[in-house]
């Protein structure tokens, strides 16, 4: 049996089967139990940051996903920290963990399945600093919305369609801020519509989801954001659902009110382009790892490990003639039973022996710039400290 | 059902003991309009009956004696009491019930729910019925066999009330708990749904308690397709409940139907089932008007 389960992978017995069910079941009753504590007393979830100038500071953090196949280590030790005032990039190919991350965040990952099972993500809201990873949901609600806002891949979908606008903007108002009267809020709700830029905001205000287009919703969304002056807006892939030109309109609108509100913006996206355009650091994860990390400028001048190298060569460039654009072979492994080696090994075109060991370690090449890849440990990094993109 | 013949049911006593002759029989046979038997003569009744139907005149039941249209008139009334009612209280059982079933997905309630929903579908109008006839009439006499008001006593104001709520029950058990299970499925299949959905993780992302999340944005949602199906059905509660109104002899549309049929007859069974016809097709209607109420995505123009 365990044989047959080595040859396929996606072949289960009955017995495994029941297992997995029981496992998950313990698990996830468990980690829900905890999650929906009553009564908890603030000190068990307060923390400090290492460094008071981070808004977020994931540590160590692990999300899982306990499916009926076995479970999904969707987020497997994330550590990385948005620095106040600042935006950060999270990319990487579709399954990597990007959303998962930001949805931990959140703790807005699909329940029961997915729960965050180890690592903590520090939040400051400037006075104290909570840990939301052992916060219960009932505390967490206090956040979401408020200081954290999100903006969704799909804005087609994410607005309720039987509600309108203002009816969806005005709760926000009315939830966080609870003297406010119905008056105040449609104030509220009406200049945040001019701010995301609308047009006729009192006749949006009025409207159904469905009566506007796309990039109109998007917007909306925004604006739903900004609402309550957030510190941070998690911005999961907002222009993948759009066309290029209103894409460009987004993103200039979310750098404006980056600006405004004075707090950061974790920008989740695949697209290189953008996050080259945005973002002052970036995270590279790859199945559910951080693979690389450093500011913009040492991400897209001087990428070290070779899956980043091959995002930077999938990318077209305007300038240059290419017959066909070069795309990193094979696909993201099968999140479960993952082996302890680099993740990429198999789709790697520098793998070599040292590669067989176990997960590669950290190496730093700067306060910034930090690398998982065996490409440079000590024995090789002179030859390989000056890889630069293929261009 | 075997075919009936409606002079042939009242007359074959007479003819056998010789009071009546062939001819006799086949001369009230054309007096009724049933005497040519062939499939030319169907078709000539049916398009006579057809040309008069279309006028408003659906011919005289021949048990009652009476214009089918008032026989309906007065039979509907009572099954539509009967089946509102039944309606209203299974809106009350099954649409809580499959929230709660969607809520906690998998979960002990939900098997609980789905397993007794699922036993109250699979179970026949006539067997649970009669189960309940049988325990809660016969054995324990608690409740009255059947019928809709107590025949040995005379009874006025809230008595009289009281007397038929107390008829009403078992009946009641019957079609609500047969008629549960798919409301109570769909109300669950329907609210898993939207709780999937991407409105609903903005929703919990503005900060919003699980309560608003469920009750007021998902809810909404899902009383689309749920209004639009009960709307739809409200028609179809003039039709009666064939099976538990005759176990039960409840004088409604029903079972006066069933016995229209045993006895063929024809006028009374023609004009029932354009009866059922434009229900359907009221009901149709209703379920698109109401989609237009309950969903701002779709207007009457």
């Amino acid at each position: 049996m365990a044989k047959a389960k080595k040859d396929n992978g996606h072949y289960i017995s009955r017995q495994e089967e029941k297992a997995i069910a029981k496992y998950n079941r313990k698990m996830t009753k468990e980690l829900e139990a905890k999650k929906h504590r009553k009564n908890v007393s603030e000190d068990t979830y307060l923390t400090t940051m290492k460094d008071p100038k981070n808004i977020v500071e994931f540590d160590d953090l692990h999300t899982y996903f306990f499916t009926d196949a076995g479970t999904v280590k969707s987020v497997d030790g994330v550590t990385f920290s948005v620095p106040a005032n600042s935006t950060v990039g999270v990319v990487g190919e579709s399954g990597c963990g990007k959303s998962v991350t930001s949805l931990s965040l959140m703790q807005l990952v699909q329940a029961p399945q997915g729960q965050i099972v180890k690592g903590s993500i520090r939040y400051n809201d400037g006075e104290k600093c909570y840990d939301i990873a052992k916060m219960p949901s009932e505390a967490m609600r206090q956040i979401r919305g408020k200081d954290i806002a999100m903006i969704f891949q799909e804005p087609m979908t994410s607005l309720n369609p039987v509600f309108t606008i203002g009816y969806q903007l005005d709760e926000v108002t009315l939830l966080h801020n609870p003297g406010a009267t119905k008056e105040e809020a449609k104030k509220k709700s009406i200049e945040m519509l001019t701010q995301v830029g609308i047009a006729r905001p009192e006749g949006v205000y009025d409207n159904y989801p469905h009566e506007l287009s796309g990039g109109m919703r998007q917007r909306v969304m925004i604006a739903m954001a900004l609402v309550c002056n957030p510190k941070l807006i998690i911005a999961d892939e907002p222009t993948t659902a759009l066309d290029v030109t209103i894409q460009a309109q987004i993103l200039d609108l979310l750098r404006s009110v980056r600006e405004k509100i004075k707090g950061s913006i974790m920008l989740i996206t695949h697209d290189l382009g953008v996050v080259a355009e945005m973002a002052d650091f970036v995270v590279v994860m790859y199945a559910g790892r951080i693979i690389e990390m450093g500011t913009a400028k040492e991400i897209f001048l001087t990428p070290k490990h070779p899956y980043t190298v091959g995002l930077m060569k999938s990318k077209p460039v305007v300038s240059k003639k290419v017959d066909r654009l070069y795309s990193i072979p094979g696909q993201v492994p099968n999140p479960i039973n993952m082996p302890q080696t680099c993740y990429f090994k198999d789709r790697c075109d520098r793998c070599h022996t040292a590669c067989e060991g176990p997960y590669p370690s950290v190496r730093k090449f700067s306060d910034t710039h930090q690398v998982s890849c065996y490409l440079y440990d000590d024995t090789n990094t002179k030859d390989n400290d000056s890889m630069e993109v293929a261009k | 059902m075997m075919p009936a013949d409606y002079i042939d049911q009242h007359t074959s006593a007479q003819v056998a003991q010789g009071q009546l002759t062939k001819e006799d029989v086949k001369r009230m046979k054309e007096l009724y309009g049933i005497g040519d038997s062939s499939f030319g003569g169907i078709m000539k009744s049916y398009g006579q009956w057809l040309s008069k139907a279309v006028r408003g005149d659906f011919g005289v039941s021949f048990v009652y004696g009476r214009p089918v249209q008032e026989v309906i008139q007065k039979y509907m009334w009572i099954s539509f009491a009967i089946s509102l009612v039944a309606l209203i209280l299974n809106i009350l059982i099954s649409i809580p019930l499959g929230i709660v079933a969607a809520t906690k997905q998998y979960g002990a309630v939900d098997y609980t729910v789905t397993v007794l929903a699922m036993t109250g579908i699979s179970l026949p109008s006539f067997f649970f019925g009669a189960l309940l006839l049988r325990l809660f009439s016969i054995q324990l006499g608690w409740f009255p066999l059947q019928g809709l008001s107590d025949a040995t006593k005379i009874l006025t104001g809230p008595e009289q009330v009281l007397d038929i709520i107390h008829h009403m029950v078992l009946p009641m058990v019957t079609l609500v708990v047969l008629s549960i299970g798919s409301l109570m499925r769909y109300t669950r299949t329907n609210m898993l749904e939207v709780l999937n959905s991407d409105y609903i993780r903005t929703a919990r992302a503005k900060g919003l308690s699980e309560k608003v999340v469920i009750y007021k944005h998902a809810f909404r949602n899902t009383l689309i397709p749920i209004v639009t199906m009960l709307g739809g059905s409200i028609p179809g509660l003039f039709g009666g409940a064939m099976i538990t109104e005759t176990v039960f002899a409840i004088p409604g549309i029903g079972s006066t139907s069933y016995k229209a049929i045993l006895q063929g007859d024809i006028p009374f069974v023609m004009g029932y089932m354009m009866f059922l016809a434009v229900l359907t097709v009221l009901g149709t209607i209703l379920a698109d008007v109401s989609y237009a109420i309950v969903d701002p995505r779709v207007k009457l123009q």
